[in-house]
């Protein structure tokens, strides 16, 4: 069945804004992060051809970095939408903006070790799919790169070795020692994304949904409100800074999200983005018409 | 800030220091995964000339076929170098390499070739795709494409100004080493207060 060009279109310039540009607030917390550090050091001079690469690749409308991730992809739609033919257009975009260079061909094939060549693949990119009662469909999406992939972590809790228990004092302990593990290996400053409960499989499709908030956004729950500060605050006093250089920005937000668990289980599900923190987002109303979400 | 011209010399590479913020410019050559076993598998006689007095950029390119038949690099930021580390010292040893150019810092077995070599580890800024392309000013030519595809082919460049800071010397010292002792000091202090 051919796809709707339109749709296809609308997820083709979606890919590319995600790939090319960031968002207004991660591109405003790295430049506050770089009047932070001290003039003339590693740290303010790494943010500062970070800002310029930025800059650059929005002008140029070419990739922020080489390794443009996977799209991961959370869809909102209406009653009676097909969501499988919303991922087959998606996936028809992911392959039209590789051929366009909006993407690297990023996957590769896990048994022969061959790139695919066009971007998709077994498993990418990945959708999650939800129904609302709009309209309207809503698709957000990051692209989330290998190097900070590698940084990600899940803890048991209880951790003999690090002290934490089941409680929030836990958690925090488990979410310094993964900032601390990545040091500057997941390209920092970095934004944490947390899941605290679930089992295995939702808490890191949790720890990446919360990589959606703005980094304005404000925790309903106090106590995890509480705990974002308090912890976004701590890591930036672990002196590992942008790119591990030194420094004194290490984070720039730090989300934190919480599912209901078993009674033998407690995760903590650390999801670690890079700085090129790429986030979009579209709300396609029911003629088509394509709205561009901050 | 320092320019470094390539090829550079035994004692260049000496006087440098963890923290010290160069630009190169000069001649380069790109190597990962494939290309990092490939050379050590036997002595490479066609690549040797390009690593002798020069540097290795862990890099897997977007490139570009120009006009002319050509290439350019459309978007090449540095890649993460620690799965090298098996091989990196007995390339800058047998190479007579001057460099390596990546992201993330290596390990112990690198940072003694670094000192029984003379070469440092220069350290680029990560996800800086574009402006990492742009210092690139020439390709000269790609050796193994055919055997390696684009990402892990090892490609000849030009490049001006290209911005690094040495995080590994060859006298021993390692930035990695030193902000991981720090945070992990500060992250005691942390955990301690509850």
């Amino acid at each position: 069945m051919a796809a709707e060009p339109s749709r296809v279109e609308t997820f083709v310039e979606l890919i590319r804004r995600a790939s090319v540009d960031l968002p207004a607030d991660i591109e405003g917390a790295l430049q506050a992060g770089r009047k932070a550090e001290a003039a003339g050091s590693l740290a303010e001079r790494a943010l500062g051809t970070v800002l310029d690469n930025v800059a650059m690749a929005r002008d140029l409308s070419s990739p922020i970095c080489q390794d443009t991730g996977t799209p991961v992809v959370w869809v909102h739609h209406p009653a009676g939408v097909s969501t499988r033919r919303l991922e087959e257009d998606f996936v028809e975009a992911v392959r039209q903006a590789t051929a366009r260079s909006f993407l690297r061909p990023n996957a590769v094939d896990t048994l022969t070790g061959k790139n695919t060549g066009h971007g998709t693949g077994r498993g990418i990119p990945y959708l999650h799919f939800e129904e609302w009662d709009h309209d309207r469909i809503e698709v957000r999406m990051i692209l989330k790169g290998g190097g900070s992939e590698n940084c990600g972590a899940q803890y048991k809790l209880p951790d003999g070795k690090l002290k934490a228990g089941r409680d929030l004092e836990g958690v925090r302990r488990a979410v310094l020692d993964a900032v601390f593990q990545a040091q500057g290996k997941g390209c920092a400053p970095g934004v944490l994304g947390v899941c605290i409960g679930g089992d295995r499989v939702s808490a890191f499709s949790e720890s990446k949904h919360q990589l959606l908030r703005p980094l304005a956004d404000v925790n309903p729950l106090p106590e995890l409100a509480a705990l974002e500060a308090r912890i976004l605050d701590e890591a930036n006093t672990l002196g590992i800074g942008p790119m591990g250089f030194g420094g004194q920005t290490t984070l720039i937000g730090v989300k934190i999200g919480v599912l209901d668990r078993l009674p033998a289980c407690y995760f903590v599900t650390v999801s670690y983005m890079c700085w090129a923190d790429r986030r979009a987002g579209v709300s396609i109303d029911s003629g088509g018409q394509a709205t561009w979400l901050s | 800030m320092a320019e470094l011209k390539l090829p550079a010399d035994e004692k260049t590479i000496r006087a440098l220091k963890v923290g010290d913020f160069v630009e190169l410019s000069g001649r380069m050559i790109t190597g990962r995964d494939a290309a990092h076993k490939w050379l050590v598998e036997a002595h490479r006689d066609e690549v040797a000339p390009y690593l002798a007095d020069s540097v290795i950029y862990h890099c897997g390119p977007v490139v570009a076929k120009t006009e002319d038949g050509g290439w350019k690099f459309v978007a090449a930021g540095p890649t993460t170098s620690i799965r090298e580390e098996p091989y990196q010292a007995d390339v800058i040893c047998s190479y007579r390499l001057r460099g390596v150019i990546g992201k993330g810092g290596m390990g112990k077995k690198t940072l003694d070739g670094l000192a029984r070599g003379g070469a440092v580890y220069l350290h680029a800024i990560g996800g800086a795709a574009q402006v990492l392309a742009a210092a690139v000013t020439r390709v000269e030519r790609v050796f193994m494409l055919e055997e390696f595809g684009v990402p892990e082919a090892l490609w000849v460049i030009q490049v001006e100004r290209f911005p690094v800071v040495v995080s590994m010397d060859s006298h021993g010292g390692s930035l990695h080493d030193e902000v991981e002792a720090a945070s992990k000091s500060r992250l005691e202090e942390l955990l301690a207060r509850g």
